[in-house]
């Protein structure tokens, strides 16, 4: 056994835009053991059930991250619903669909761009988030904002995307569409990505579920695991199935997310083609009471909100489990046996959200 | 909307290590831990997910205030390391036999245990 060196990564770190702290122990340059270490911004945000109404709280939901924004505000919306046994009107659901995969979208290639900077492919991390740019335009149209869309209540949306404005959405997502071939390409193919990320942080099937992985991080390695398979919203109503790699490395993980944008588009497509006529909510009355644990599928993977009521109009308990901090353990057990160059890829590969973790 | 089966078993804390080892031999994945501060005593729920089946199913244990130790299940579940230094960070139990234990450091926190203090519920319309 070779002398062993402790070396911290992060909690400031160049591939880090959020703050997590990794004490590497190594023998020479291979990681024998990470620690990891978090909670440098906890925000404590689920404390604030206590003091806003549950209606209300939608809004603290939606900006616990801005990356999967609409995502965390559609799961308490739907956490609550279910307490308050609430319709939520078909034409919502579709709206939802269409906004949470505009949500992975945006995300995923927010994670190509940031996981190509990781390996120094700068070309190909701007040419990821000037693509992502448009595809901010077409949530832009049809919410009104770019990050916090502001569009989910609960009991059903905020407001309709028109049918002109749905059509636009379309035309421009069909060229986003051919455009992301290209990058989604150099991903696949090209030998300066591969040499970097195949074979690098491999994390087996088995393990990936034991140490209780989700999202491209647990289907990468092979498990069929999506949370949109419950058939919540209109899922269930869509032609799709869940994106499935076997290799469990660094290069399966981004392969998921490649292949997802495409699948993202599709249920896009299919949900605003398919919505029917109708109302977009329903009015809600009285205080929830009752728990009620939902789980949908955020771009990292699956989110669970948990809400407990009292009766009130105050929750007496909210819980949000990211999926970050449920891929934290499989991150510390694929680091270990690689070089310490590997370990910005492989804690990119996971596509670590500190904000979505410190709510 | 159909919500997914979520039955909730209660159980003795004494009990949680053997029941998460029959479920970890059952290859069940651990979804989250979740701590809830009432006024005299912390419930946990910790949720699981079996292979292939639908639902949810969670253990329930309760801890009075004036124990607050629970015991660790990382022995089954190493992954239950970040949950349970959470419930000693955020909450102030002790949890026994933990793993992993970062001893009150793995969240940064300017004040201990802020999730201790129960908040009396106010009154809806």
């Amino acid at each position: 056994m070779g002398t062993r060196t402790v070396v911290p990564f992060g909690p400031q770190h160049p591939v880090l835009p959020e703050p997590i702290h990794l004490d590497l122990v190594l023998e020479d340059e291979k990681v024998v053991e990470a620690i990891p270490s978090i909670g440098f911004v906890h925000r404590g945000l689920e404390k604030l059930a206590e003091k806003k109404e549950f209606g209300e709280m939608v809004y603290v939901a939606e900006r616990i991250c801005g990356i999967c924004s609409f995502i965390h505000s559609a799961a308490y919306c739907q956490a609550v619903e279910g307490l308050m046994k609430v319709e939520v009107p078909p034409r919502a659901q579709y709206l939802r669909v269409a906004w949470a995969e505009m949500s992975r979208v945006h995300s995923h290639l927010l994670w190509l761009g940031l996981f190509a900077d990781s390996f120094g492919f700068e070309s190909l991390f701007m040419h990821s988030w000037r693509l992502r740019e448009r595809l901010l335009d077409v949530v832009e149209a049809t919410t009104g904002g770019r990050v916090i869309f502001g569009s989910c209540k609960v009991g059903g949306v905020r407001r309709d995307v028109d049918a002109e404005t749905g059509r636009r959405a379309l035309q421009t997502l069909a060229v986003l569409e051919a455009e992301c071939r290209e990058i989604t390409g150099v991903f696949e193919k090209d030998s300066t990505v591969r040499r970097r990320t195949v074979g690098v942080g491999l994390l087996s099937g088995k393990d990936a579920w034991s140490l209780g992985a989700v999202g491209p991080t647990l289907r990468a390695s092979g498990v069929s695991s999506d949370s949109r398979s419950l058939g919540g919203s209109a899922y269930g109503a869509l032609d799709w199935q869940p994106v499935v790699e076997t290799a469990g490395d660094c290069h399966a993980r981004a392969m998921v997310r490649a292949r997802e944008l495409y699948q993202s588009f599709s249920l896009i497509r299919q949900a605003l083609e398919k919505m029917p006529a109708g109302p977009v909510e329903t009015r809600v009355s009285g205080s929830p009471s009752g728990e009620c644990i939902v789980r949908l599928e955020q771009p990292r993977g699956e989110v669970i909100h948990y809400v407990k009521g009292n009766g009130t109009r105050h929750l007496e308990r909210y819980r949000v489990r990211t999926p970050t901090f449920a891929n934290v353990p499989a991150l510390v057990h694929m680091l270990a046996g690689y070089q310490l160059v590997d370990v910005p890829v492989i804690v990119l590969s996971i596509d670590p959200c500190i904000s979505c973790t410190e709510r | 909307m159909t919500m997914e089966e979520q039955p909730i078993l209660p159980l003795d804390p004494v009990q949680l290590p053997a029941k998460a080892a029959e479920f970890a031999a059952e290859g069940r994945r651990l979804v989250q831990v979740c701590a809830t501060t009432l006024p005299g005593s912390f419930e946990i729920t910790y949720t699981f997910e079996a292979a292939g089946a639908p639902g949810l199913t969670s253990l329930r244990v309760l801890v009075p205030r004036d124990r607050s130790t629970v015991p660790s299940i990382t022995e089954s579940y190493f992954a239950a390391f970040t949950y349970e230094n959470e419930l000693q960070d955020l909450f102030g139990l002790k949890v026994e036999g933990l793993k992993l234990d970062f001893q009150g450091t793995f969240y940064h926190l300017a004040r201990k245990a802020p999730f201790s203090e129960a908040k009396p519920p106010k009154e809806g319309k």
